[in-house]
């Protein structure tokens, strides 16, 4: 069979649509008209023509982690590219499968400091997965194909294809997709028998036991979430997630002990510190998580299921690595426990279950919401919370303490809806994340939950939002400081409030207004449900400026390079926590 | 407003430690054989450890290699590299490099996920393997120092390669312990310019990558 002859512009056109891509996010300029053009004529792939470049990767982002699909942006040469490189390390660290398709100058300016010509494949060589320059159009077609392989296998993460003007105009030949795999790029996807062996042998024998679930079970798909609940329910055993990995199991879940690490639950945490078996799905031990390494989880074995073998060993020494994917290898173990008719230590687990239960007690998250004082952050989300959770809700974040919060207070009972900025901890990922997750469910509801210093550092995008009448809704979180970094200041900076204060701020009421969107505010607790009701009932956009305490902080709290049972529980645990804190080193 | 107890910050701040512990580490009560040694001290479990990577022959991948290097604070003591194919689609970059045996398993794994990398082998580990480097050292001096560089390179087996009144140049391969001594001895003898070729190296025996 000959192949097609096109131009390059088509070339990509193509590529994109038997890569099964519908909607792209985009910015156009010199260095990619002809694709600009070729999209122009046709009709199979929407473009979402966003208003900055690193909206355009976050978008992208957000389309991808919502639906399993690889993320899709098109940007120029030179500063289109080099916007982009906050967005591509940030799916680098999250590990979003994400395909940037960026213009070049021509291949003879190349070199030469031309108008807008920057050195994309080496600013963006550590920022990425990997990245091609495409120099001969008869190998454009396959390596669009190539960039979604690597992107969306193993452990996905964003790849880049620079593509100079003039391959754009040439003829070449169209290759379609092989699916054949890659000689040097085969990352491993089943797991060793032995390692499951050994694995199912070291759970079922636990006492004190804990699943730590990660964003790899996410990263996984949709089976995998379902096979790690069951596993999580058929042994009975708690389980904890890191904060990519929230929705992969239920937080409703009587199971369930919230979110571990910095600023993660106190029976999380100390059911970390405390477990004899810690079975690691999918999480890399980020040093949010572990806290002081020397005293990680003391005398616990630690088996970690992880399909990037350059995640095992890093940052904890493990005792069972097994390396493989989530779906296939939580899918073995449980063939083999029903195979083994395998029976969990009952007697053992109630023990864990009644200490833990103590932990719980402590309700580490519990504020107090006075009528009269000023609305509290937690019972802000907590009441959005409730007022959304029947829908199918998407929620994304900026990031701060109501990052924290959102995290602490929006319970997840589904994977995929809940979409953060958790390894690079980019303020301005919310709200353009929001634009790809409503682009991909436009029936659904997307929130995104603000700070007031974050929103204002992708602010551009309601823009876009306007353009496309997307019906996101931005709940700002107004406490009129960069929280998180007053917060830090306030514990361990003598309260001197460095540059954290939010001045100058906008109206966000009329900022809304003046994009033809909906803008509210609440500044007393009891107007709360009636603004969120409000939001919700209307059709298109709404920003909700809900003014809040301005000094409230994040608790609990690991602080950094502490263990996790030194965790602080805030102003009205610390009496206990001081008291109790020997003899849980004890126990 | 009650704040968190200072005592308990401050003990948290001043204990942080660098990633790297070689403290004993915690390990749990199940025997899953030997643990590692963890009882030296950090520069006592520095080991050095050649490293053979096979690579497609595209253009960037050295840079790869070394911004992975450099990116991850890597140290590179020598790296060479040239196609290895009859038609040179890949290359072989040999790497020695140090560090705590995490670090080295870290290096290897990080390696092995670059896309264009085929094949990572730690030499070292995998058993008995030939090193070899090549060094061509002009030595400018006079009189008796002259005949002595070369009663000295005579000994090492190193090859005048080029010779003028006042200098020689000459070539040497073999060890890069050989090749230190050698130019060691030479320095003590005229002024020296050095250039050397990194380290190659391959695993003895009969099997081959
Ligand atoms: C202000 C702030 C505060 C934070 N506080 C906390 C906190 O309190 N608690 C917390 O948990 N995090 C917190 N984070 C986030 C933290 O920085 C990390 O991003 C997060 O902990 C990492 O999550 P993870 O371990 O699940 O790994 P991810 O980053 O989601 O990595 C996924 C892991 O799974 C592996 N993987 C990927 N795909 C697969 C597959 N198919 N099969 C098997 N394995 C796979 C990958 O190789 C990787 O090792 C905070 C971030 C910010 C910005
Ligand atoms: C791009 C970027 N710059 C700086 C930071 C450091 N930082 C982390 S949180 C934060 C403050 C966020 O303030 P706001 O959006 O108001 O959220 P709050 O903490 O008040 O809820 C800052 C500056 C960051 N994470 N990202
Ligand atoms: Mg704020």
């Amino acid at each position: 069979m000959s192949n097609e002859r096109m131009s390059g512009a088509e070339i990509v056109i193509k590529s994109l649509v038997d890569q099964g891509v519908d909607v792209i996010f985009g910015y156009p300029g010199g260095a990619v008209l002809p694709i600009y053009d070729a999209l122009f004529k046709q009709n199979s792939i929407r473009h979402i023509l966003v208003r900055h470049e690193q909206a355009a990767v976050h978008s992208a982002e957000g389309y991808a982690r919502s639906t399993g699909k690889v993320g899709v942006v098109l940007v120029t040469s030179g500063p289109g590219a080099t916007n982009a490189v906050t967005g591509l390390t940030d799916a680098l660290m999250d590990s979003v499968p994400v395909v940037c398709l960026t213009g070049q100058v021509p291949t003879h300016l190349i070199g030469n400091d031309a108008f807008q010509e920057c050195d994309t494949t080496g600013i963006t060589r550590p920022c990425t997965k990997h990245n091609y320059l495409v120099k001969d159009g008869d190998k454009l077609a396959r390596t669009i194909h190539e960039a979604f392989y690597v992107a969306a296998s193993g452990r996905p993460g964003p790849v880049v294809v620079d593509i100079p003007k003039d391959v754009q105009f040439a003829e070449a030949d169209y290759e379609p997709p092989h699916g054949r795999g890659h000689v040097s790029y085969r990352p491993q996807v089943d797991p060793d028998g032995d390692k499951v062996e050994r694995a199912v042998a070291l759970i079922a024998e636990a006492k004190r036991p804990i699943f730590y679930i990660g964003g790899g079970c996410i990263n996984s798909g949709p089976r995998a979430c379902a096979l790690v609940t069951e596993l999580i329910r058929r042994t009975g055993f708690p389980a904890t997630m890191t904060l990519m990995g929230l929705g992969t199991f239920p937080a409703s879940d009587k199971q369930s002990l919230g979110m571990l690490g910095m600023h993660g639950t106190y029976e999380a945490n100390l059911a970390m510190h405390h477990c004899d078996v810690m079975i690691n799905i999918g999480a890399r031990f980020d040093d949010r998580v572990t806290g002081r390494l020397d005293a990680f989880a003391p005398n616990s074995t630690k088996i970690h299921i992880d399909i990037d073998p350059s995640s095992i060993n890093k940052n904890v020494i493990v005792d069972l690595p097994v390396v493989g994917d989530v779906e296939r290898v939580v899918e073995r173990i449980l063939a083999r426990w029903t195979e083994r008719n395998i029976v969990p230590d009952q007697p053992a687990l109630d023990k864990w279950w009644h200490r833990i239960d103590q932990w719980r007690a402590v309700d580490c998250l519990k504020f107090t919401q006075s009528d009269e004082a000023a609305i509290k952050p937690q019972y802000a989300i907590k009441r959005l919370y409730e007022l959304t959770k029947d829908r199918d809700t998407y929620i994304s974040t900026e990031v701060g303490q109501h990052q924290m919060w959102a995290a602490q207070f929006y319970h997840f009972d589904k994977p995929f809806h809940w979409l953060t900025s958790g390894g690079l901890g980019t303020m301005g990922y919310g709200l353009p994340s929001a634009v790809g997750v409503q682009v991909a469910h436009p029936d659904s509801l997307v929130i995104d939950i603000a700070g007031e210093a974050s929103i204002l550092m992708n602010i551009q995008e309601l823009s876009t939002i306007a353009q496309y009448r997307l019906p996101v809704k931005v709940f700002i979180i107004n406490n009129e400081y960069m929280g998180m970094v007053r917060q830090w200041q306030e514990l361990l900076h003598g309260s001197r409030y460095s540059e954290s204060y939010s001045a100058g701020l906008p109206d966000f009421v009329k900022l809304a207004e003046s994009f033809g969107a909906t803008g509210l505010r609440a500044t007393k607790p009891n107007e709360v449900d009636d603004v969120i009701a409000q939001m919700l009932a209307a059709d298109g956009p709404v920003i909700v400026d809900m003014v809040v305490s301005k000094e409230e902080n994040c608790f609990p709290m690991i602080p950094g390079g502490a263990a996790h049972n030194e965790i602080l529980l805030g102003p009205n645990g610390q009496a206990e926590q001081e008291a109790s804190e020997q003899g849980m080193v004890l126990v | 407003m009650a704040k968190p107890s200072r005592r308990l910050l401050n003990r948290a701040w001043s204990s942080f430690k660098p990633l790297f512990d070689p403290q004993q580490p915690t390990r749990g009560p199940h025997d899953l054989g030997p643990a590692p040694v963890w009882s030296k001290t950090l520069s006592e479990l520095i080991e050095r450890h050649t490293i053979a990577v096979l690579v497609d022959n595209e253009p960037g991948v050295l840079a790869r290699v070394i911004g992975l290097f450099s990116g991850r604070g890597y140290n590179i003591a020598s790296l060479t590299v040239a196609p290895v194919n009859e038609d040179e689609t890949v290359s072989r970059i040999n790497i020695v490099t140090s560090g705590t045996p995490q670090i080295i398993e870290q290096i290897k794994a990080q390696l092995d996920r670059l896309v264009p990398v085929r094949m990572v082998r730690d030499l070292t580990l995998e058993g008995r393997h030939i090193e070899r480097e090549t060094a061509l050292i002009k030595v400018v001096g006079e009189g008796a120092d002259r005949r002595e560089a070369l009663r000295i390179a005579d000994i090492f087996r190193a090859r005048v390669s080029d010779t003028t009144i006042g200098s020689f140049v000459f070539a040497l391969t073999g060890s890069p312990e050989k090749l230190d001594s050698f130019i060691e001895l030479m320095r003590a003898l005229g002024s020296v310019e050095v250039a050397r070729s990194g380290v190659v190296a391959i695993a003895r025996g009969g099997a081959a990558l």
